[in-house]
């Protein structure tokens, strides 16, 4: 089997056996990505050298017998919102394409304790805003599946990179779907977990009630064991849950038989794509016959998702953007005074879509409308978790899609930012109610992957890893 | 002519004198060196999240709770978003919609008697950094210099009521929190040098209107000398305005002490939409009644309470009680030199008299506890037992200031001793009353106060070791037997 499509599993083996040098494996590693970038682009920096000493280092720990665990040697990728000292972070920003942060994010952090070996910083859509990649200002992510079809976004590098082999793995981040969406394009998994299970610190804010740190990977198993090492406690977040460790790859294999699972009544409307409802149903099937319980759930409130989610998210997204002023950090621009030099900073540095978010943000928080926008988003956000809990006394896990279908053609909803945002109404819901969930590539159209998506109660990684196994193990796949 | 009612409230911002900053690991002390004291979460660097410093909750309620206010037990951070070079996030992280603490009051005692001034509330929020404006050009850079070392160390902001009427009361009540504060030992509280920084909303109104009028906000005040002035100021400035047919428009006014003025800086139409929202970053503070009685009882005796046992119990001055109760660190050295033995009165004398001008003379810091209770209950004793004479004790009191030596060590070390055998007095009278005929001539024409000169003379010749009573007595006993 091709090397570059090897589960971290099985590289893990091949190191461990000594059959190859974590050196040999990164120059691998670093040799696919030489040769698919220039069409691919899902990288914005490429760590050769610091990546070839991680590797020789992971080397040399084995030759003295003190390999540290499944992870050591391993190449992986980071969206390029993480900081990690000492490498460049853009956000895939012109904001920021001098920045270089003194720190690394915690995320980050534990795998390369764990000996991991980063390979670069994957492309994105600008400071996480998108669904596309089409907002980078390193120009757009090529699906490496197909490409006249979009890789996904705000992760699109993250996910066009572990699909086309580039990376045994990466980190991204979900605010609204942006693992699990482009995982989804790409034809890989993505779990976001529940808020507060990944520590935040380090990772370039986009709304910080909504963000988790996510994982995109080749399959289930590898998904768990990444989970084992970057899901923990961190002081430094305070959103951060104690207790999060546990061991997740102890859920694989463990069957569905029992299980109650919901499907959303308001997702099987005629304005769902064929495929999507193909892939659910199909997914459902499965379920019956292994032994599980299915039955429809009604959430009402689902309906006003996207007006929630896009009042609360703009409104912490202006803030969080503020401190992008070229005082301190990033790029300047020349003014007469402190205001002229933020406004051309500001002007020169942030794209169009982040500008528009920005202005929205801004719009409604005005003082006079708090309660008419924001307080109102608020409750709507109350009433959206209502749902799930409503749901989840029924039900274990919720089977929706991923997204309507198959991904967009290029260019096909740029532009057009409610045509855009619609695309994500099926992953937002999770955000805002903080719960987990996992993109799974699960039958397929036109020669594409399709996906499905798996939502549980607070904290319930290890049954939703376990149902995607079985999933992964038994169901239709491309 | 219209009698008009001067209506102040004043939003006082004090900072905690917490180690660390109100949410991150750095030390929250001055430095010179700018930009030193930062760290990703105090610059707000992409990524970066805050750390609540409980210590600095833990000094809010104890502040609360020294002002009678009420403490919430749920209470939650808000941004309050803006941008200005100091504020490293362009948002500041404080307390809008749910603060730390509500009501609350603060005694006041004026020439007009006392009254009770209500609080609104007190919150907590992090602080800027701070602007060097460099004219000059520092190491040729010129403009404005962003120095962040102050940013993110720990504020509460104490709100009160518009219940104040004048100026004076305005300063008293400045001074009275301060005191308040002092004991809860929670701040350096220093105006002078920005731990306590007072802003007075200042309107006025024809006496008896019940309605308020349009206020003028004052910042930039940085004694309470100044806040008296500038609430007079303001005042009589809203007076002139309306006796001239004018209105008072909603500003913020900056005082100019040196000037005596103040300066439009902000009309009310240009004033910020903060965009308020609640900070997503950090959970509620949620505070359980017996976390805060724990940090209630904490507190050490208020100085109202010991004034009135003092002026009870020890029957001191109602003056000198208030004098020395308005610092925590005279009261505590007061009661601490009397529970050792010292006659309350006397120790009350040294306390507002040398020990108060040592401390002003010399700049140190009361709270660097420059005169232990101990050496100032033992020097007592040594003039009480007729061991040295009072001036030996100013003399021996100011060195124990400086160097914290016990008064025993000084006395021994200086060869102090008070001469009180009278054969020897009665030789240096003799001399005294030998080289000044003139004073013995004015003496005995009826000039008695020339006693005073001699017994100063005495003093002189015997390097200040004569007991000056026994030398008054000697001299005069001289003086009648050569009449």
């Amino acid at each position: 089997m091709n090397l570059h499509q090897m589960t971290v599993q099985a590289l893990s083996g091949l190191l461990e056996r000594k059959e190859l040098s974590s050196s040999e494996m990164t120059e691998s590693f670093l040799d696919q990505i030489r040769m698919k970038e220039p069409e691919l682009n899902a990288f914005i920096t490429v760590a050769r050298d610091t990546a070839l000493d991680a590797a020789a280092a992971s080397d040399a720990r084995r030759a003295r017998g003190e390999a540290m665990g499944p992870l050591d040697g391993i190449p992986f990728a980071l969206k390029d919102n993480f900081s990690v000292k000492g490498l460049p972070m853009t956000c895939a920003s012109k904001m920021l394409r001098n920045y270089k942060p003194p720190y690394t994010a915690t995320a980050a952090e534990h795998l390369l304790k764990a000996g991991a070996v980063l390979l670069g910083k994957n492309n994105m859509d600008e400071f996480a805003i998108g669904s596309s990649t089409e907002n980078s200002a390193y120009g757009p992510v090529k699906n490496p599946l197909d490409a006249r079809r979009v890789p996904g976004g705000s992760s699109g590098g993250s996910a066009a990179c572990v699909a086309a082999g580039e990376a045994a793995f990466s980190l991204g981040s979900d605010t609204g779907g942006s693992v699990r969406q482009p995982a989804a394009c790409c034809g890989i998994v993505g779990l976001k977990p529940t808020y507060g299970m990944i520590s935040r610190y380090g990772v370039t804010a986009l709304a910080s009630s909504l963000d988790q740190v996510g994982i995109l990977a080749r399959n289930v198993g590898d998904t768990a064991l990444i989970l084992n090492h970057v899901a923990s406690y961190d002081p430094k977040d305070s959103m951060s849950w104690p207790g999060a460790a546990a061991d997740y790859s102890a859920a694989m294999g463990g069957g569905v038989a029992g299980r109650r699972f919901g499907i959303v009544k308001e997702y099987l409307g005629s304005d769902m794509d064929p495929d999507a409802l193909a892939w659910v149903q199909q997914a459902v099937a499965r379920l019956i016959s292994a032994g599980a319980k299915v039955e429809e759930v009604s959430m009402p409130n689902m309906a006003h998702c996207l007006a929630c989610y896009y009042v609360l998210m703009s409104a912490e997204f202006h803030a969080n953007m503020g401190r992008f002023d070229g005082l301190r950090f990033g790029l300047r621009a020349e003014g007469d005074d402190y205001f002229s030099m933020v406004t051309g900073s500001r002007t020169q540095g942030l794209g169009p879509e982040v500008k528009t978010r920005i202005l929205f943000g801004t719009y409604v928080l005005r003082e006079a409308q708090y309660e008419k926008f924001f307080l109102k988003a608020m409750k709507v956000r109350t009433l959206i978790c209502r749902d799930y809990e409503e749901a989840f006394k029924k039900v274990d896990c919720l089977l929706t899609p991923v997204q309507n279908g198959l991904p967009f053609l290029w260019g096909s909803r740029q532009g057009d930012s409610v045509k855009m945002a619609a695309t994500d109404k099926l992953v937002i819901p999770s955000n805002l109610a903080g719960l987990p969930a996992l993109a799974l590539p699960f039958g397929s159209s036109e020669g594409l992957p399709g996906a499905v998506q798996l939502i549980g109660r607070p904290f319930s990684e290890a049954m939703l890893l376990g149902i995607a196994d079985y999933l992964e193990q038994e169901g239709p796949r491309l | 002519m219209t009698a008009y009612e001067i209506v102040v409230g004043i939003e006082c911002h004090v900072e905690l004198k917490t180690k660390t900053k109100l949410f991150c690991g750095c030390a929250a002390e001055f430095s010179d060196d700018p930009n030193r004291r930062v760290c990703p979460v105090c610059l707000a660097l992409p990524g970066a999240l805050p750390v609540v410093n409980r210590q600095a909750i833990e000094y809010a309620v104890k502040a609360a709770l020294a002002l009678h206010c009420e403490v919430q037990p749920f209470s939650r951070f808000d941004r309050k978003n803006y941008y200005y070079p100091d504020l490293p996030g362009a948002y500041q992280i404080t307390q809008m919609f749910y603060p730390i603490a509500k009501g609350g009051y603060v005694d006041i005692e004026t020439t007009k008697g006392s009254r009770r001034i209500r609080l609104n509330r007190i919150h907590v929020e992090a602080d800027a950094g701070k602007l060097l404006h460099a004219s000059g050009g520092i190491g040729g850079a010129g403009g404005t210099l962003a120095d962040d070392n102050r940013a993110s160390t720990p504020l509460i902001e104490i709100v009160s009521e518009p219940d104040l009427r004048s100026a004076e009361e305005a300063r008293v009540y400045g001074e009275k929190l301060r005191t308040i504060l002092e004991y809860a030992g929670v701040s350096d509280v220093k105006m002078e040098q920005g731990s306590m920084r007072c802003d007075a909303n200042v309107s006025v109104r024809p006496k008896g209107d019940p309605v308020l009028g349009t206020r003028a906000e004052i910042k930039n005040v940085n004694s309470f000398k100044a806040l008296e002035r500038a609430v007079n100021y303001e005042a009589d400035r809203q007076i002139d305005l309306i006796e001239d047919g004018g209105s008072v428009v909603q500003e913020t006014r900056g005082w100019d002490d040196e000037k005596g003025v103040s300066i439009s800086m902000r009309l009310k139409e240009n004033a910020h939409d903060y965009r308020y929202f609640p900070e997503p970053d950090l959970p509620p503070i949620l505070l359980d009644p017996e976390r805060i009685k724990a940090i209630g009882l904490t507190l050490p005796e208020m100085p109202e309470n010991r004034r009135a046992r003092w002026i009870k119990e020890l029957k001191l001055p109602a003056c000198d009680s208030e004098q020395i109760a308005s610092s925590r660190f005279s009261a505590e050295l007061f009661d601490r030199t009397v529970a050792l033995g010292a006659d309350p009165k006397t120790a009350a004398n040294w306390i507002m008299g040398e020990w108060t001008r040592c401390v002003r003379v010399k700049g140190i810091g009361m709270e660097a506890e420059p005169v232990k209770a101990e050496h100032l209950a033992a020097l007592l004793g040594q003039v009480s037992a007729g061991k040295i004479n009072n001036k030996q004790a100013k003399e021996v009191f100011e060195e124990m200031f400086d160097t914290g030596e016990a008064p025993e060590q000084i006395i021994q070390r200086k060869g102090m001793v008070q001469v009180s055998d009278t054969g020897a007095l009665d030789a240096i009278v003799q001399q005294v009353l030998a080289e000044h005929p003139k004073s013995v001539e004015d003496y005995r024409n009826g000039r008695t106060q020339a006693i005073g000169f001699l017994v100063g003379q005495v003093m002189k010749a015997s390097k200040g070791q004569a007991n000056p009573g026994l030398a008054n007595q000697l001299l005069a006993a001289a003086l009648e037997a050569m009449k």
